[in-house]
């Protein structure tokens, strides 16, 4: 019987567990989890009790009708629905090559003195409030629209012209385009932190071998480093996208406020966050209430969608 | 020597009761009418001043007041739409005015300036319904003869958010237009046949402002604040009212508060030949028989202290101060109601 | 020839070049114009009152100090809590669960979170913590910036996490370390930076909102020190006054959304001094 003096490794995969603290570690992690998931479960019944009055009483008409009454008590949020997917798609067209840009610029391109100062100066966007971005939008943005680009839009294009149709409305500034533009510089900073923070990630080994082999930094940049955080930018835009859908202060500003759909770019119209922020505090009937709360699961619903098509669309791309 | 003792004594007692009260300062929350909100935070401020007191008072709106006073959250709500006592006395609730406001229409047309305008209801309530949409309408005109009216659209601007100020105008609007009461109603947010919502008389102001053509409702204050061009309105005698602090009051004195049961009325559209027509009262929700007994009490100690010399920070602020029959109608009502 | 090719790659990467600094302009652009309307509205009214008096009544002169002290409480209620809970379940996430059922569900519900409309999470908070104990309180505050920001750790814990070679981890592996080593002494260390930044997202996020106050903690237009009564907050006073008719209340309006955006930058500048990196670009 021979004692070995090599202490005994075991040959399952992974590293040796020493016990306690090891098993601690993971079971509090595990417990913040869990914790987690039972908080959002919260939230999503409660909201599904809240809202459930609603969707008894209209039905699949909830989803279809655009009237919305207070007064009678008819509710359909077709448009608060059409008009947070319009502002969610218009407002990532607009941030995701300006992010991408400029966490590209602060990697790559920008003098080496500035990128911290550059990169603080970007993430301080993310520090203005929401109130703020709303009354510069309302007071400054909404004005400077409609003189320098409404007005002219709409004098320049032909009658019953594509863009004419487009571009129709009251010039006043107050539509969903402005409400898009002013939630794309919102979601810009969270979006062009984390594409720098994964751009800095990428093992410099590979962007060594990218432009040791001659690739312009355009070819290092789309066919090496993308490549690789793709996957994990994916998560940096569902940040964006986030924020996109739930904002609510600084699109009620600017929006314009109405529940019929939009029938141009420059027309007025309402999101699913808006319609809740404004008429949640004063609606004293039990269904009003209640719409309210449904249009909340609806966007909820909304985005188990948007996400669930991320994840398929993520599942068919090979990893790295 | 008795004179003596019996000074030295109450001395004591006061001295002692200034101590004990100031050691004992009531926190009261209230939640409710953003529109009361200004005046509520002077009263609030001074009253804390003389008995050391805290009356926070936030507001996040009427529906909100409702809703809290009703889960007992807060000590006292405020909403500018009245409830009917039914549902006042199947959740033990007493209500009462506490302050006076109104609501100005104003326009945004090149050559018109402050009070030059005149409108009369049924003229409102066709704007508001997309009826007249011109500004050199022959409606408008014939009641605004020797002013030259352009020939421009009208841009209707509405609130966004669910407000007492709409439901008051919403009201009002319903009162002198059948067409209206049927169609559109009256609430804290109603279905707009026409125009563009914005958020808060600020977002309403804003849009007048930078919209021509434009036409809003916004409460009086920020009519004053931001010297905007408002338009004086035909009251039920027939006559055109500008609007004036004595013009409201006149409006509160002709309203039939003594038939009203736990003062269950709108204003709007007063009686009255000096009336002005768009007058709002806000009103304040207590429990008859409040669990905190304590609390309550000390929130009827400030109303009575705010209604009985609340004027003059009510007018430094463009609110309107009940008028004394009115503040003794309420003070025997909570003699009778509140425990 | 090759020198065709050459060429068509050189403007294409000199367009590439120029499009990132334009869209980088164009952001600190907007920067600048937001900034100088925040200075040009608030700079006036920033004064020594506003550090020592309490939201006054309008036409009156007062400060912020109640709405300053209501803010930092209640943020750091639900930096801690989010930070408590975030980060370890992005540690979870990355290291632990990998691509089980579980963790894919936790994953996506997190990310649902994240879109939540933050008046939904206020009043959530509401029904659990207001509703049953009869009043607004700094702690509901508090817990409800804690929903909003736990999300965000959450999920860019997780990003950076991943990230990092599985190399770090292969060397805790061959010196014989246990999992929760390498994570805390490796991993964790060489992310970060990037975990710094997930932390000023939320911090940068929850310093902002409004919605999710209204119904937890309320305001309070006097100095409150307890935490399970209504307390004041900087974006609630901002939105409250900034609403408003009186000039006096706007310009403290204006003052407090300097502060806020003062308190998010120099948070930052501390992090980056705090989480001294040597230079990896």
């Amino acid at each position: 019987m021979t004692i070995s003096a090599a202490p005994f490794i075991s040959t399952a995969i992974g590293p040796p567990r020493r016990g306690g603290l090891d098993q601690l570690f993971k079971m509090l992690c595990f417990s913040a989890a869990t914790a987690l998931l039972a908080a959002l479960t919260g939230v999503i019944v409660s909201l599904a009790i809240g809202g459930w009055p609603a969707f008894k009483a209209f039905g699949w008409r909830f989803f279809t009708n655009t009237t919305w009454n207070p007064v009678t008590d008819v509710f359909g949020g077709l448009g608060p629905i059409v008009g947070t997917l319009v502002t969610a798609c218009l407002s990532l067209l607009f941030a995701l090559p300006t992010a991408f840009g400029v966490s590209i610029f602060l990697v790559e391109f920008a003098p080496r003195a500035i990128r911290q100062p550059i990169a603080t100066a970007i993430q301080l966007l993310a520090g203005i409030p929401s109130v703020v971005y709303g009354m510069w939008g309302l007071f400054v943005f909404a004005p400077f629209f409609a003189a320098h680009v409404q007005l002219p839009l709409a004098m320049a294009a032909t009658p019953g012209s594509l863009l004419d149709k487009l571009t129709s409305g009251v010039p006043n500034g107050a539509n969903i385009f402005t409400a898009s533009i002013i939630l794309a510089i919102m979601i810009l900073p969270y979006m062009a932190a984390i594409f720098r923070e994964l751009l800095l990630s990428v093992p410099t080994q590979l962007r060594e071998s990218a432009y040791g082999m001659g690739a312009t930094s355009l070819e290092a940049v789309w066919k090496v480093l993308l490549p690789f955080i793709r996957r994990s930018a994916v998560g940096a835009v569902m940040l964006g996208l986030g924020r996109a859908l739930g904002e609510t202060m600084a699109v009620t500003f600017i929006i314009g406020n109405s529940h019929e759909l939009p029938k141009s770019l420059f027309d007025s119209g309402s999101t699913i966050a808006s319609t809740i922020a404004n008429e949640f505090t004063e609606a004293t009937s039990a269904m009003h209430y209640s719409a309210l709360i449904a249009l909340g699961l609806v966007l909820f619903m909304i985005t188990f969608v948007v996400l669930g098509i991320a994840r398929v669309l993520l599942g068919a791309l090979k990893t790295y | 020597m008795l004179i003596g003792l019996t000074r030295r004594v109450t001395l004591a007692i006061a001295i002692s009761g200034a101590l004990f009260g100031a050691a004992q300062a009531e926190e009261i929350t209230g939640a409710g009418s953003t529109f009361v909100n200004p005046v509520l935070s002077q009263w609030s401020s001074d009253y804390s001043k003389i008995t050391g007191d805290h009356v926070n008072y936030q507001s996040i709106g009427s529906g909100g007041g409702i809703a809290q006073i009703k889960a007992a959250t807060v000590v006292f709500g405020a909403t500018d739409k009245p409830l009917p006592p039914a549902e006042l006395a199947q959740s033990g609730l007493a209500q009462f005015p506490v302050v006076i406001g109104s609501i100005l229409p104003v326009v945004n047309i090149p050559g018109i300036a402050a009070g030059r305008l005149k409108f009369t209801g049924p003229i409102l309530a066709e704007i508001y319904l997309g009826n007249i949409t011109k500004w050199n309408d022959p409606r408008i005109a014939a009641v605004n003869r020797g002013i030259n009216l352009p020939n421009i659209p009208i841009t209707v601007v509405h609130r966004s958010d669910g407000s007492g100020t709409t439901f008051n105008w919403a009201h009002y609007l319903s009162q002198v237009s059948p067409e209206w009461k049927s169609k559109v109603g009256e609430g804290t947010a109603v279905q707009w046949p026409t125009g563009l919502g914005g958020k808060g008389n600020e977002g309403v102001a804003a849009f007048v402002k930078q919209t021509l053509g434009s036409i809003g409702y916004v409460e009086y204050a920020y009519v004053i604040q931001n010297h905007m061009a408002w338009g004086s309105v035909q009251n039920s005698a027939g006559r055109f009212i500008a609007p004036s602090i004595a013009a409201f009051q006149a409006a509160a004195a002709t309203a039939d508060w003594t038939h009203s049961t736990d003062f269950d009325l709108v204003m709007t559209n007063a009686p009255g030949v000096n009336s002005y027509p768009i007058t709002a009262t806000t009103f304040v929700l207590m429990y008859k028989k409040p669990k905190d007994a304590a609390r309550s009490a000390a929130a009827l100690k400030f109303f009575k202290w705010s209604l009985e010399h609340g004027q003059p920070q009510a007018a430094k602020l463009d609110y309107v101060s009940l008028p004394p029959a009115l503040v003794r109608q309420i003070e025997a009502y909570w003699a009778k109601e509140i425990k | 020839m090759a020198s065709a090719l050459a060429l068509r790659r050189k403007g294409a990467n000199a367009v590439f070049v120029a499009f990132c600094a334009v869209m980088t302009f164009l952001a600190l652009g907007l920067l600048v114009m937001i900034l100088y309307s925040l200075l040009k509205n608030g700079l006036g009214g920033l004064d020594s009152k506003v550090f020592t008096m309490t939201t006054p009544p309008p036409g009156e002169a007062g400060g912020l100090i109640n709405a300053i002290t209501g803010s930092l409480i209640m943020c750091a209620i639900g930096m801690v809590a989010a930070i408590v809970i975030g980060i370890p379940a992005g540690t979870w996430l990355a290291e632990y669960g990998g691509d089980s059922l579980y963790a894919k569900v936790v994953r996506f519900l997190n990310d649902v979170l994240l879109s939540a409309p933050s008046i939904l999470i206020g009043l959530f908070v509401y029904e659990i913590m207001v509703k049953p104990l009869h009043g607004f309180s700094a702690i509901a505050g508090g817990a409800a910036l804690a929903l909003v920001a736990v999300p965000v750790i959450t999920r860019a814990t997780e990003d950076v996490l991943k990230l990092q070679p599985s190399s770090l981890r292969e060397s805790g592996v061959a010196l014989g370390t246990p999992l929760s080593t390498t994570i805390r002494n490796i991993i964790w260390r060489a992310a970060s930076s990037g975990i710094a930044t997930a932390g000023l997202l939320a911090f940068a996020r929850i310093s902002g909102e409004t919605a999710p106050l209204l119904f937890t903690s309320l305001g309070d237009q006097f100095q409150n020190w307890n935490l399970m009564k209504p307390t004041a907050a900087l974006p609630q006073v901002i939105y409250q006054f900034a609403m408003s008719p009186y000039d006096d209340w706007r310009r403290l309006a204006w003052v407090g959304a300097i502060l806020v955006t003062g308190a998010v930058l120099a948070t930052q500048i501390i992090a980056r001094i705090i989480i001294r990196e040597p230079d990896r670009q």
